[in-house]
């Protein structure tokens, strides 16, 4: 993968299967958030290509909450977008979000914020999350809520890769250093 | 495929459209504004003004769909919300279509429909010719917001990008402005014009959504 003129990282090769976390692990700026992009399909990696085999959640480090959207209003926006019939009410609930449920997303810590991306994730089941450093901005509550639903996901035989920094609260099966 | 990811798309950018700029409110107090300072500018003379009028209301359409653009896609590049919408399952370019429309509902079909009032505070006489022109303003507005939509991604990640923004647009804007323009001015040619309007507009919509489609998964790349 090239970045301006600077290639960021070459023969990389990454496999998740049912029950995987892989941690992608790497100074700043050496390539977790690119290749996530990549995985994703954001990203078109200069040379290689992506097998993807089931759908997947994308969590980035920008959480995609509007500033006047509230969590309540973002989670039944995207419950309609991707036609899912999931309890918007059970969800923020789950995620700790039920206090402010009703606030708009300017008003919102950032870790509320995160917690409402997170939200997400349990809209619909799709077998494949990427995560970007979800932990950032999160209370030790929130990390353990975190380590939680992964470890839901993964028993129901989800897959994630996420990039984090410093100690995952999950065993993960794997890890790529960039 | 369904529809679903399109019309919550639409959804969200009506919401963005009047929380953010409080809808039609803003263009129209802009044209209310113009339209009082044209007088004062060029002078009341009351034939001056009822020439011009037409031309003003068309080019308060073409600003108006260039301030109220400029945030479209470049708010979704800041906060996120463009990486879901491309992974969302729907083609991107429906996805941009939707939205251009939802900003041209909020501030181009509003400014069309006082587009009456406002001719006659340019001394036009009160008749149902009114009425046919708001409908071409309207027909003209979509492709004004369409090719501004162009501009607004291909100017996503650029900072200040307004500017930009009309610098990619305007030149599209010119046929119609011409076949509008033409159409209101009951000279020659005038009766074919509101077809090759129509003409320009089918093209706008038919070309712009690939491009902001295009421009988007570029500017997310």
């Amino acid at each position: 993968m090239i970045r301006g003129e600077r290639v960021l990282f070459r023969e990389v090769s990454v496999a998740v299967r049912a029950g995987d976390a892989l941690l992608l692990r790497g100074a700043n700026g050496a390539g977790k958030t690119t290749l996530l992009r990549i995985l994703a399909g954001l990203t078109r990696p200069e040379a290689g290509r992506v097998t993807r085999e089931a759908a997947h959640h994308w969590v980035g480090h920008r959480e995609g909450l509007k500033p006047q959207e509230t969590p309540r209003e973002h989670l039944k926006l995207w419950a309609q977008a991707w036609g899912s019939g999931a309890e918007t009410d059970s969800v923020l609930t789950r995620m700790g979000l039920a206090r402010p449920a009703d606030v708009a997303g300017r008003y919102l810590s950032a870790g509320q914020r995160r917690r409402t991306a997170l939200a997400r994730l349990l809209l619909e089941d799709r077998p494949v999350w990427l995560l970007d450093e979800p932990y950032t901005a999160l209370d030790a509550d929130g990390r353990n809520l975190v380590d939680d639903l992964i470890a839901a996901h993964r028993a129901k035989g989800g897959a994630v890769v996420a990039a984090i920094h410093g100690e995952a609260g999950f065993a993960a099966s794997g890890d790529l250093t960039l | 495929m369904s529809a679903a990811p399109i019309l919550a798309a639409f959804r969200q950018s009506l919401g963005e459209a009047w929380a953010g700029g409080a809808g039609a409110l803003l263009p129209l107090g802009f044209l209310g504004g113009a339209s009082v300072l044209v007088p004062l500018g060029i002078g009341s003379d009351g034939e001056t003004l009822k020439a011009v009028g037409p031309g003003i209301i068309w080019v308060a359409l073409a600003l108006a769909s260039l301030v109220t653009l400029e945030r479209i896609f470049q708010s979704d590049a800041e906060d996120g919300t463009l990486d879901l919408w491309l992974q969302a399952g729907a083609p991107v370019s429906a996805i941009a279509a939707a939205k251009t429309l939802a900003h041209w509902l909020s501030a181009g079909l509003p400014l069309a429909l006082f587009s009456p009032l406002l001719a006659l505070m340019f001394q036009a006489e009160a008749s149902p010719a009114l009425l046919v022109n708001a409908g071409l303003y309207a027909l003209g507005s979509l492709a004004f917001f369409f090719w501004g939509g162009v501009g607004a991604a291909l100017s996503a990640t650029v900072r200040r990008g307004g500017l930009l923004i009309s610098l990619i647009a305007l030149p599209l804007y010119v046929p119609t402005a011409i076949f509008g323009a033409l159409a209101m001015s009951g000279g020659p040619g005038s009766a074919g014009a509101p077809l090759f309007l129509a003409a320009s507009t089918l093209f706008a919509c038919a070309v712009a959504p690939y491009a902001m489609a295009a421009a988007l998964r570029l500017a997310a790349d």
